[in-house]
């Protein structure tokens, strides 16, 4: 009986700590679930073609966020094609040139630090950088502020598969006679460009959803304008001012909005996740 | 003979050639390497000369003072700052053992089929866009939160006790700790995630040898696989902290916005992020604008030291 009371101590701790793993993990699939279905259920009602055909209104009238998506798009486009050529690049040389020198312990390290800096302040960097000098907010200076965001992602996720594949395939390569760059063009990036591809996707899903960046970049516009040199409309910030407007109309716009974009943030998140392979068990 | 020469001649040139593309290639990617290093370097130096106008106005004032007065043209950081502090702080209190709890779950409870699934729900979580959070946040959590949470809390409180104090405030679900139950809910994820792969890092042997002196699941988390990624653990917390500390959207809808020090967990506030989102797009004036950027620049202060100390933890336990 006296080892009766340790030993029932003991399974009531178990059973307890047990039961707060299983309900910590139903916490957080709950928040998910609550965040997806009051986005649907407020989204949906929003969604019609206008959306897609007309841009943002004057409160009370007809319009849609046509000028918004374009925006939105375009500057994605314009910082992925900038991040993709520096983060891959960047990626190369810490993971083929750098490998374990001082130089590349640093900038492997401060790329970490900028992963998770706090967007806002690149906002604010890119500010200082172009919209004052130039007097102006812009499309441009939108698309370097993403850029900047998107670019840490990439140089990771690009070091971490260049580093996986087999020196084997590095020999094999420099034994036939290519040279170093032939090696990692044609053979190192190709076989690492599904992983390459899913780095991309990641950084892409991470700035098609930013708001803070592209408020004293970008701006807003409130009509139809594909020249990135003028301030440029976009989903985020039109969420954003019409999500804290005082028109019904306006806040089933920024629904619509906040649907359509988490809809497509988490479908390439989807996607880039199903290409990689789950971590094991060492 | 020939053949012998020739290719013995033809192998220099052809390395020569190769040479010659492959320091451009080193040179081209090292300059990408370089352009990061400078990003950084001029987000600093561009933050300090931006700054510069309040600092030197203000002097050590602008850190003590939580006067913000775009009116009157005075500006002190101190609201904003420990607004920032005290809504991270709450934030990690809250997501920390849920955060560990899923983690745990993922590793070691959850049946193998399902692993994948949850896995991949909790990163989508942590992929919801923090503008959705922010309106999710402001127009559903918050009214659900006012009447279950608040409302209860505020008319159990004893008149004149201290329990009164920290929970006064106007019962609208706006406040520090609204906002830091939807950071707690934002960090979660990432929190979840580090703490995950630094479980899988333990070696079975490790846990298989306290299964075998007999330990339950609770006694080999706590006394092996907890020790085990100890400092990992401090550097997945500092990374969570360093998310929270720099979110923006999502903050700048819940908080409430108002300046000055909280006085109680219900009352509106500002976080430095916050309060750059509300008011830089409209300053007012030079020395406005120079205010909010000396706020962002202690806000990297803030942010670079806890993520530096973070990616060191992770780094040391990683690599060991």
């Amino acid at each position: 009986m006296s080892a009766g009371s340790p030993r029932l101590g003991r399974r009531i701790s178990e059973v307890a700590f047990l039961a707060f793993c299983w309900a910590a993990t139903g916490v957080a699939l709950i928040a998910l679930a609550a965040i997806l279905w009051s986005l649907i259920r407020q989204g949906i009602g929003g969604l019609n073609l206008d959306v897609f055909t007309r841009s943002t209104p004057a409160p009370g009238s007809r319009g849609g966020l046509l000028n918004a998506i374009l925006g939105s798009l375009m500057m994605c486009a314009v910082a992925m094609a900038g991040a993709v050529t520096v983060g891959v690049l960047a990626g190369t040389w810490l993971s083929e040139f750098a490998k374990d020198s001082r130089y590349g312990k640093v900038v492997r390290f401060l790329n970490d630090v900028l992963l998770s800096a706090p967007s806002i302040l690149v906002g604010l960097f890119v500010y200082e950088l172009m919209v004052r000098p130039m007097k102006g907010f812009s499309g441009y200076a939108g698309a370097l502020a993403l850029a900047l965001l998107a670019v840490p992602v990439i140089t990771r996720t690009t070091e971490d598969v260049l580093r996986l594949q087999p020196t084997a395939l590095r020999e094999a390569s420099v034994a036939l006679g290519a040279p170093v760059w032939r090696t990692i063009l044609t053979v190192i990036w190709k076989s690492a460009q599904g992983g390459m591809l899913t780095g991309a996707l990641l950084a892409f899903a991470r700035i098609s959803g930013e708001t803070a960046p592209l408020l004293f970049t970008a701006l807003n516009n409130q009509f139809l304008s594909l020249d990135l040199s003028h301030p440029m409309a976009n989903l985020p910030v039109v969420i954003f001012n019409f999500a804290l407007s005082a028109y019904d109309d306006w806040r089933r716009l920024a629904w619509a909005g906040a649907l359509l974009i988490a809809a497509s943030v988490l479908t390439v998140t989807i996607i880039a996740r199903l290409t990689t392979r789950e971590p094991k068990r060492s | 003979m020939t053949a012998a020469i020739e290719s013995h001649e033809a192998a220099p040139a052809r390395t020569a050639k190769g040479a010659v593309f492959d320091r451009t290639f080193e040179a081209l990617c090292f300059g990408a390497a370089t352009l990061l290093l400078t990003a950084l370097g001029g987000l600093i130096v561009s933050l300090a000369i931006g700054g510069w106008p309040a600092f030197a106005k203000f002097g050590p004032r602008f850190f003590i003072s939580s006067d913000w007065d775009p009116v009157q043209e005075v500006y002190g950081a101190s609201g904003a700052i420990v607004g920032t502090l005290v809504s991270s702080a709450l934030a990690l209190l809250f997501a920390l053992p849920l955060a560990l709890g899923v983690a745990i779950f993922l590793v070691e409870l959850c049946p193998v089929r399902l692993r994948r699934p949850i896995g991949t729900a909790v990163e989508l979580l942590a992929g919801i866009p923090s503008i959705v959070y922010g309106m999710w946040g402001l127009f559903v959590f918050a009214p659900w939160f006012a009447h279950n949470v608040q409302l209860p809390i505020m008319t159990a409180a004893p008149p004149g006790s201290i329990w009164e104090t920290i929970t006064s405030g106007v019962p609208n679900g706006a406040g520090i700790l609204a906002a830091s139950l939807i950071l707690a809910i934002m960090i979660l994820p990432f929190i979840a995630a580090t703490l995950r792969e630094l479980l899988l890092t333990i070696p079975p042997a490790v846990r298989e040898s306290a299964y075998g002196l007999g330990s339950n699941t609770f006694e080999v988390i706590r006394k092996v696989s907890l020790p085990y990624i100890r400092t990992g653990a401090v550097g997945a917390i500092m990374l969570g902290l360093g998310r929270a500390l720099g979110e923006t959207m999502a903050v700048t809808f819940i908080i409430g916005n108002s300046h000055g020090f909280p006085t109680s967990i219900f009352a509106s506030g500002a976080t430095i992020a916050s309060t750059i989102a509300n008011e830089f797009a409209e300053a007012t004036g030079e020395l406005h604008t120079a205010s909010l950027i000396a706020l962002g620049l202690v806000l990297f202060v803030i942010t670079f030291a806890v993520l530096a100390l973070a990616r060191l933890m992770i780094g040391r336990q990683v690599n060991s």
